[in-house]
Formats: C-alpha cells, sequence, structure tokens
C-alpha cells in the first residue's frame, strides 16, 4: 500500500543484540573503574515499504555495516539504534520523527530519504534541535533556507545533475534533450540543476515531463519523447528498471543520461540490455578502487550478500561522518549546538566514495563520477557495470558559479529554470 | 444526578485530567488524535448510523478543509480568515458532493462517494501547482485563539478537547431535534416517509451538509496538528478508516465512533511500535468484530453487561434467600 | 502521429486489462449485491502469486502462462473460500459487509508485505512477445497487442458461458430478479460461491497478465480498485457489455488524460462516471447482463 492511512509503519528495535552476546564473551576483562556512558541513540528514518523502498532498505544496510564494523560502538559508546519506516511520504517521515524524537529519544537522526521528507521534518528538527544527517537531496536546506541542525554529507539534488549537464553538452555534444523525472522535489531539482548547466554550455531542454511516484505505465509519457537528440532521465528508486525497460520496448533510441539514482549500482543486477549505454553521473560508484570502498563493498556483500550503491555507501558515509565528529566532540552529544560544530569540521579521507569536507552551510563537497553502463569491467558476478568514465573532483553544491549568483535565482523547480525557445 | 449524566461528568473530567495522568508529550499527542479523528468519525456516523448511508470520500472533504488552510495562510491571511474559509469551502464542496451521491442510496452509494473521494484525492495528487502534490505542503504556525497558545502538545489537546465536546453536544442536539427523528425514519422507511409528505432527499441533503461540517472541523485540527498536508492524508484508505471507526465503534451511537478511533489511532501509533504487522492485526480486528460483535464494539459490549447483569440478577434472589437461610 | 497512435494502442490495452478486472467485479456486484472492496486485492494476490511460480521458488519453473492461469485458480479458490466462510454469514448487511472486506483487504496487503517484501517486483514479458511490429514510423509493442486479443477472448468466452449455459442463464435469472430466482428453485448458495470465485479468479488472471507491464507492488490493490468501480458504474453493474464499453472509454481517459491534461488525469478519469450518473443513473447499460 503506497498511499495508506499514514504509509505502512514497521519499525523495530535493534538492540544491537549481536554486540550484547560479543560483550557478555568478553565481561571477563576487568569491569571499567568509570561507570559506562550512556548508550548513543541513533534513529534511522528510512523507507521500506512502496516505491522507494529498495533504497530504503540498502540505506538500512549500509548503517548496520558500518555499526557492525565498528562492533557497535562509536567514540567508546554503544549505538542503540532505532529504525523507523516512513513509507516514502512526507505524512510518514513527519509522524516517525515524532516518535524517534518524542518517544525513543534519539540523540541524533540518519536519513531521511526522500527530498520531500526532509522538507516535510525540517521545521520540526529544528525546533528539537536534532542533529540530522540526511541522504535526502533538499537543496534549499543548505542553500537558501539553511537548517543549522542538518549535515549533508550526501550531495543535494542538483550536485550530480550539474557535472551531468556540463558532460552532456561537452562531452556527448548533446543538443536538444528532453528531461523526465519523478514530480516530487528530487525530481525537480535533479531535472532543474541539469538543465542550467547544460543550457549554460549550449544544451537546451526542449520538454520536462513529470510522472508521479507511482506511475504503472510511463507510456502516456514516453509517447511524448520525440523531436529531440537525448534524454535525461531522474527517476529514483527502483523506477529507473521499469522506465528503461518501457523505454526499450516502446522502440525509442535517443541516447539517455541519468542523474545520480537513475543508474544506481544496486540497480546493475535487475537492469536488462535496454541500459547498455546509459550515461549517469552519482556521488559514488561501485567502480571506485580504493581501500575504503573495497571494505565497504565486502562488508556488504558479508553481511547482506547485497551488492551496494549510493544508498547504502552514503549512509555507511555518514555513519563515518557522525563517529568521528562524536570522537571530536570527546563522546559528548548532550550539548547539542557543540556537537554540530564538531561534526561539521569533520574531513574524512576514507570514505567508499572518496574524500569529503562541508561547505559552511553544512553540506559536502566531494567528487562526481561520470559512468557508462556496459559490460566492461564487471565484477561481483554481475553481467552489466558502470564504468568510470570521467570524474569532477571537490564538486560543491554551487557546482562552478560563485556561491552569491548561485543563491541568487531561486530554487530549482518544476518551472525553473523555465523552457526556454531553442 | 442520574447515572448516565454522572457517567458523562466523570468522563469529561477524565479527558481533562488526562495529560497530567499521561504527562509525555508522545502520548499527549495521541489523545489530541484520537480526540480529532473521533469527531471525523462523528461526521461519517451521523451518514451511517441515522440515514443509513456509508460514505467512503469522507477523506476528500477533510482534506479540502485542510488544504484550503494551507493555501489560505500561504497567501499571507491569518488563522481566522483561513478557518472560516476552510468551514465555507468544505461547505460548498460537501453540497456539491451530496448533490451527486445523494442521486443513489444502499451499495452504490457506497461506490459513487468512495469514487468522488478518489477525484479529490487525485486532484490533490496531480493539480501540482495549488496543491503541491506528493510534496505537500507545510503550515507553520498554529493559532492563538484569546491569547493562548496552541504549539505545545498540552495546550493543542485543551483546545482539541473543547471542540470535540462542542462537536458530541453537536451531535446529541441534531440526533434528537425533529430533522434528526426524520433522518432516522428516511434510514428505516425511506418510502413510508416520502408519503407522509417529508422531503427524503433534503432531509438526506442537511444530513450530509452537517456531516461535511464535521469533517472539515476535524480536517482543520488535523492540518494544525500536523502542521502539514501532503494528499495522502485524503487518500482512500484514510476515508476508509474513517467508516471502520464507526462500524467497529458502533454506528449509531455517539460513544461508538470515540471507541473506534481510539482503535484504531492505538493500533497505528502504539501499537505499531511492538507488532511490525500492526496492519494484518487492525484488519484481523476489523473481521472479528463482524464476526462476533456485528453491532460494534459499544452496543455489543453493553450487550454483554447487560445480559450478565440479568444472569446476576436471576442468581441474585436466591443467593439472597440462602445467605438469609443461614443466618443464625 | 506516433504519439495518437501509440497512446490508441495503450488505451485499448489498458482497457482490455480493466476489463477482465471489472467484469467479475461487476458480476458479483450485479448478482450477489455486495460491495466487493477486496477486488483490487485478488488482482495483486495474483500477480504476486503468479511471479512466485514464474520465479520457480516453488522448486518448478513454470511458463508465463501457466503461472498465469495457476494463480488464477489459486485465487479463485481464495475468493470462493472468503464467500463460503465470511460474506455467506453476512447476507443483506451491506455495512458488514463493507467491514470485512475492507478488513480483508487490509491483511491481505499486509501479507502480500511480509511474503513479498515491498521491493517492486517486474515480470518479464512472455516469451517471444517482447519485441515490437515496425509497420513504417508506427511501432506495436507485442505484448501490448496480445493483450487485446485476450480481452477479446475472454469477453467472447463470458458472453457464451452466460448466454449458451445453464450457469449463464442462473446467473441472468440471478442478476435480473434475485428473489425469483431462489422461487424457481435455483440454488442461489451455490451459484453465489461460484461466482465470486469466477469473479475472484478473473481478478487474480488480469493482475498476472498485467504484471509485465505495471509490475507488482505494495498499493497496486488501490490503485486498481477504484478503476474497477468506475467502470462498472459507468457501465452498469452486473452488465459485461458494459464492463467492456466501461473498460475500453476508461482505458482511453485514463491514458490520454495523464499525457494531455496531466493535473487533472485523475478529474477527467472520474468525471464521466460522475456525467452518467446524473444522466443515467443505472449506468449505460444497466439491467441488462449481456
Amino acid at each position: 500500500m503506497s498511499r495508506k492511512m499514514s504509509g505502512t509503519m514497521t519499525r523495530r528495535r535493534l538492540l544491537a543484540a549481536t554486540t550484547a552476546g560479543a560483550a557478555a564473551a568478553l565481561t571477563r576483562v576487568p569491569a571499567p573503574a568509570v561507570a559506562a556512558p550512556a548508550p548513543f541513540r541513533v534513529g534511522l528514518l528510512t523507507v521500506k515499504t512502496g516505491p522507494l523502498a529498495a533504497g530504503g532498505i540498502l540505506m538500512q544496510q549500509g548503517v548496520l555495516t558500518y555499526l557492525k564494523e565498528k562492533n557497535y560502538r562509536m567514540a567508546g559508546r554503544q549505538v542503540d539504534l532505532v529504525i523507523a519506516d516512513t513509507g516514502g511520504s512526507p505524512a510518514g517521515a513527519k509522524t516517525k520523527a515524532q516518535e524517534l524524537i518524542e518517544r525513543d529519544g534519539v540523540d541524533v537522526i540518519l536519513g531521511p530519504l526522500a527530498a520531500f521528507e526532509l522538507y516535510a521534518i525540517s521545521a520540526y528538527v529544528i525546533a528539537h534541535k536534532m542533529p540530522t544527517l540526511s541522504l535526502a537531496a533538499a537543496d534549499n536546506l543548505t542553500q537558501r533556507t539553511p537548517n543549522p541542525y542538518l549535515l549533508r554529507a550526501s550531495a543535494t539534488s542538483s550536485q550530480a545533475s550539474q557535472p551531468l549537464g556540463h558532460y552532456a553538452a561537452t562531452r556527448l555534444k548533446l543538443k536538444r534533450v528532453i528531461t523526465i523525472s519523478e514530480d516530487f522535489a528530487f525530481g525537480y531539482e535533479q531535472m532543474g540543476g541539469f538543465q542550467a548547466a547544460f543550457q549554460r554550455d549550449g544544451g537546451c531542454v526542449v520538454k520536462k515531463l513529470w510522472p508521479p511516484l507511482v506511475t504503472p505505465d510511463y507510456t502516456p509519457y514516453l509517447a511524448q519523447i520525440a523531436d529531440c537528440d537525448g534524454v535525461c532521465q531522474g527517476f529514483a528508486g527502483s523506477n529507473p528498471l521499469r522506465f528503461m525497460k518501457q523505454y526499450g520496448s516502446a522502440g525509442l533510441k535517443y541516447p539517455v543520461v541519468a542523474g545520480e539514482a537513475g543508474a544506481d549500482d544496486f540497480l546493475l543486477k535487475s537492469f536488462g540490455e535496454e541500459a547498455i549505454g546509459l550515461v549517469s553521473a552519482a556521488p559514488y560508484t561501485l567502480d571506485l578502487e580504493s581501500d575504503a570502498n573495497l571494505r565497504f563493498v565486502h562488508g556488504m556483500l558479508k553481511n547482506f550478500d547485497a551488492i551496494p550503491g549510493q544508498y547504502a555507501a552514503l549512509l555507511y558515509g555518514n555513519c563515518q561522518v557522525l563517529d568521528a565528529g562524536l570522537t571530536a566532540a570527546g563522546g559528548d552529544s548532550s550539548d547539542r549546538e557543540k556537537f554540530m560544530a564538531a561534526l561539521k569540521a569533520v574531513r574524512l579521507t576514507d570514505t567508499p566514495r572518496g574524500p569529503i569536507r562541508f561547505d559552511h552551510l553544512n553540506n559536502v563537497i566531494g567528487t562526481i563520477y561520470i559512468r557508462r553502463l556496459g559490460k566492461e569491467g564487471a565484477k561481483y558476478g554481475l553481467k552489466l557495470w558502470n564504468k568510470t568514465v570521467h570524474t569532477y573532483e571537490n564538486v560543491s553544491q554551487f557546482w562552478t558559479w560563485p556561491e552569491k549568483e548561485f543563491l541568487a535565482h531561486p530554487v530549482y523547480s518544476r518551472d525553473y529554470p523555465p523552457l526556454t525557445k531553442c | 444526578m442520574t447515572p448516565r449524566r454522572a457517567a458523562i461528568v466523570a468522563g469529561i473530567i477524565v479527558l481533562i485530567a488526562l495529560p497530567f495522568a499521561i504527562g509525555e508529550d508522545y502520548y499527549i499527542n495521541i489523545a489530541s488524535q484520537i480526540l480529532l479523528y473521533a469527531i471525523f468519525a462523528l461526521g461519517i456516523d451521523v451518514l451511517i448510523g441515522y440515514a443509513g448511508l456509508v460514505s467512503l470520500g469522507h477523506a476528500g472533504l477533510f482534506g479540502i478543509a485542510a488544504y484550503i488552510i494551507a493555501n489560505v495562510l500561504a497567501a499571507g491571511y491569518g488563522h481566522t480568515v483561513a478557518i472560516v474559509a476552510a468551514l465555507i469551502g468544505t461547505l460548498i464542496a460537501t453540497a456539491g458532493f451530496a448533490a451527486v451521491a445523494l442521486r443513489s442510496a444502499g451499495i452504490t452509494f457506497i461506490m459513487i462517494t468512495l469514487a468522488l473521494g478518489e477525484i479529490i484525492w487525485g486532484l490533490a495528487y496531480r493539480w501540482i501547482s495549488v496543491t503541491n502534490g506528493d510534496n505537500g505542503i507545510s503550515v507553520t504556525t498554529r493559532p492563538m485563539p484569546f491569547g493562548l497558545s496552541l504549539a505545545s502538545p498540552r495546550g493543542f489537546y485543551d483546545a482539541t478537547l473543547i471542540i470535540f465536546l462542542l462537536a458530541m453536544v453537536a451531535v446529541a442536539i441534531f440526533v434528537h431535534s425533529p430533522l434528526g427523528v426524520a433522518l432516522a425514519g428516511t434510514r428505516d422507511q425511506p418510502r413510508r416517509m416520502n408519503a407522509l409528505g417529508y422531503h427524503v432527499w433534503m432531509i438526506r441533503f442537511l444530513a450530509f451538509l452537517f456531516s461535511g461540517f464535521l469533517s472539515a472541523v476535524s480536517g482543520i485540527l488535523f492540518v494544525y496538528y500536523n502542521e502539514f498536508i501532503s494528499p495522502q492524508a485524503l487518500a482512500l484508505p484514510a476515508s476508509a478508516a474513517g467508516v471502520l471507526m464507526v462500524i467497529a465503534g458502533g454506528a449509531g451511537t455517539l460513544l461508538g465512533p470515540v471507541v473506534g478511533s481510539a482503535l484504531v489511532v492505538i493500533v497505528q501509533n502504539v501499537v505499531s511500535a511492538y507488532i511490525t504487522r500492526w496492519n494484518l492485526m487492525l484488519g484481523a480486528i476489523f473481521v472479528a468484530i463482524v464476526i462476533f460483535m456485528p453491532e460494534g464494539l459499544v452496543p455489543g459490549v453493553r450487550r454483554l453487561v447487560q445480559a450478565t447483569r440479568r444472569a446476576a440478577a436471576r442468581r441474585w434472589p436466591r443467593a439472597m434467600a440462602s445467605r438469609l437461610r443461614s443466618k443464625p | 502521429m506516433n504519439f495518437w497512435l501509440l497512446l490508441t494502442i495503450n488505451s485499448i490495452t489498458f482497457g482490455g486489462l480493466l476489463f477482465l478486472l471489472s467484469s467479475g467485479f461487476s458480476l458479483i456486484f450485479g448478482l450477489m449485491r455486495i460491495p466487493n472492496l477486496t477486488h483490487g486485492s485478488m488482482f495483486m494476490v495474483g500477480a504476486y502469486l503468479g511471479s512466485t511460480f514464474l520465479s520457480g521458488a516453488l522448486g518448478f519453473t513454470s511458463d508465463f502462462w501457466v503461472a498465469a492461469i495457476l494463480s488464477a485458480i489459486e485465487v479463485a479458490v481464495l475468493g470462493a473460500l472468503m464467500e463460503r466462510l465470511l460474506l455467506r454469514r453476512l447476507t443483506g448487511q451491506p455495512l458488514a459487509q463493507v467491514l470485512v472486506t475492507l478488513g480483508v483487504s487490509l491483511m491481505v496487503a499486509d501479507l502480500c508485505l511480509m511474503g513479498w517484501g515491498g521491493d517492486p517486483i517486474s515480470v518479464e514479458t512472455p516469451a517471444g512477445l517482447g519485441g515490437f511490429v515496425r509497420a513504417g514510423p508506427a511501432v506495436f509493442p507485442l505484448y501490448r497487442m496480445a493483450i487485446i486479443v485476450i480481452a477479446v477472448v475472454f469477453a467472447i468466452a463470458l458472453w457464451l458461458l452466460l448466454e449458451r449455459t445453464r450457469l449463464g442463464a442462473m446467473i441472468r435469472a440471478g442478476v435480473d430478479d434475485p428473489q425469483m430466482a431462489r422461487v424457481v428453485g435455483i440454488r442461489v448458495s451455490q451459484l453465489f460461491t461460484i461466482v465470486f470465485g469466477l469473479g475472484a479468479g478473473l481478478a487474480g488472471f488480469a493482475g498476472m497478465i498485467g504484471a509485465p507491464i505495471l509490475s507488482i507492488y505494495p498499493g497496486l490493490d488501490q490503485d486498481m480498485l477504484p478503476l474497477a468501480l468506475v467502470v462498472v458504474i459507468l457501465g452498469g453493474t452486473g452488465s459485461l457489455l458494459g464492463s467492456f464499453v466501461g473498460s475500453i472509454l476508461i482505458g482511453f481517459i485514463y491514458n490520454f488524460g495523464q499525457a494531455l491534461l496531466p493535473e487533472l488525469a485523475y478529474f477527467v478519469l472520474f468525471l464521466p462516471m460522475v456525467i452518467v450518473l446524473v444522466v443515467r443513473p443505472q449506468g449505460l447499460f444497466g439491467g441488462q447482463v449481456l
């Protein structure tokens, strides 16, 4: 049920049973002289039902992979994880955030997944001074209306799609592109970023299509794709699979470029031949041959037999930031302002996506990878693979625009940038 | 004071004292939700219980009120304007809704109201320029009636309680008014009522308006409670939840919708923390109610209590007699 | 050119799917006067079961069509059981029927979530029908054409069933005048179970047939139920011809509405129903079975 009374909400308390077991085995060690600090309570807002569930479950796996690696401890404190399922809706996110904060008394929130969820809870987390490390890419919350309690170690919606626009215009030499993406905030901001960068470098967006998040059949939209030389899709969750399949079976042949979620690595096992040639931009790529990434991927394979994509990788990265911030704060998260300051100051080099740091508006600066989907280089038993063909380093949320100039225009939306005649 | 009056007074005292007893904000909020959904269910009960018409589209009316509040506030007007606009706008929408739906009765009525509710949901979902679609609209402030702040869970609970009690009184008055009695007549004997010169359609129409008004009130409370509105709040499951509250609690009673609301809200918010498959449980509870207490929880429990009392009364004289005899 | 053609084909395809779904709904509604709010659930369960048969998780792999028929049979049995065990005792109590069917649909949705997870499942188009035929500039996706054929075949079969068989005669008599049917000695009780099972089976079959296009996801039940309702109210309850015409009409409105009036897509979807109710409350073909 995607449209439910208030989302199908399943939640589970994962009281670190494994850790308890491990700790019991180690209790032969003499008890420490000081009382153990209170557990560090982490709330995870994720999506376990609906079209975004595939990503949401990977988020949870990314967190668990990190916690298992660290034996459920951060900065010397035991970690209690409380998982809440928002059902992938803003209303569900609000209800579940209330539960985590008011009932479960968590110290920090990881998530939510979708931009429209984060917009819905933003005022609420500010009111409760709740540090929130989100995956959601609600651009404006680190731009024109910054939320001081939000730290985004993932990316804004447009952070990867702006370089994609540049790449599509300058390298792929596309001229006339039709964009298609879900009819919600993440879609608008992603496609807006693509359009702004693409048009600055000489391209032109000729039409924008917005199917709803749950669209059983894309044909009414596919029928409108004509008279262009490329398509940019910004689908999320498992929607890219159905879109690419129906795109292929409608006989369409225009090259397709995709946003960060549109060719996510976790979809590789399910894509068919129709997806070959898909060019995408993402803040994380499975293809990255670094120690940190290999450790993470092997952890995912060992724990869940799952091939991760960015949903898992970015949440794993969030945990790394959290751990480093908590350590820098001396394990003390009680003073929320100090804790936030410590989190903001974190700089890491060993995340699965490469080096990251934060700008003064709490948004990440990191590498964006351009990949081409094909058969070359496939690993982990996959038949298809996203091969990195280009990297943009130290990409900020403002792309190459000066911050002032960027913030002077409105947030990317359904109507901004407007369509122009070309 | 009759026992009935005493029970009512006691009930009100309990409701007023509840927040002090609970203490925790989270559970006070749950109590507010129960009350606001109870108002919604009361509105549906006016149609189900007294007119014999099951509407599966009332969440649409509820949603219209909420969206009007959000849009009027976003346009820069104050809370008073927003609330008045929401009440009037929802009444107009209800009139249109009723004009179409009342062309039928019985099962067809259920289907038509369901479809009408889906139209409103569809508009909320896709008419992006007005409703912002799936992204929803945030409402950032709650009103301050007479300078009282509703921002805290306590303040909001108290305001909801007052409105809830007013709604209960309004429904009680309505049910016992000539219009309410005539409405029950249209439920049981529509043809005879017609023959007696009653305007059946008009009676039903007025009842529908009253029911829509209560939906509007709960919709307004809902949007202020959540400070957010999105299409989900008016989708079919929300309408269905309202109907289930009424039928499960006991249609045609004042207390039934309240009990039904408490049941659904508690399972949804509290039980769901411990039981992952709470939806399954809710469904099973409804099926069980139909099988074991087809008249609903409130009348069902009343029946059981009376039956035990009668049984006790039958035993009582004998017991008394034996005790008397055993006295030295 | 391609735009209109593609949408037209898709409209008819979707109409065919809706016919499979709503013909059973219409029969149940027309004959038994039961507002069967589990009909969308039957569609979804059919699709989920079919995907399991296809996946080979049960120890044998079946081909697409076998899977569709197997899941149709299973859903038919489930439907018949539900009629026997639950709805049977609620004859003439529409309130209780609404509550029970809603309760069951809640349970079914949650059970599906439990059994198949929240992850949408995509189903491969059956072997040999994955491609498309090109005729000049036009493209005809094969599978969608196949659905149209299936819908027509089922329409004819159902028509023959109702027109030429004893069972059909009994159903028609029951829809026309239930009391009279009982008086003339039709075993209404058995008939109800059969019709309910048949309707459920058709819905389950439709679910599997629709799966390669719609995919299977939690919430599919609630996306389909209102469509079935609209078709039946538009076409007239209990009328086979009504569900056929209604399905095709809704298929067109659904597809063209989304493409041409995306913001009002749902509004225009339900508008014809409202108009029909105002002008002709019994539906376009109400009162006639065929």
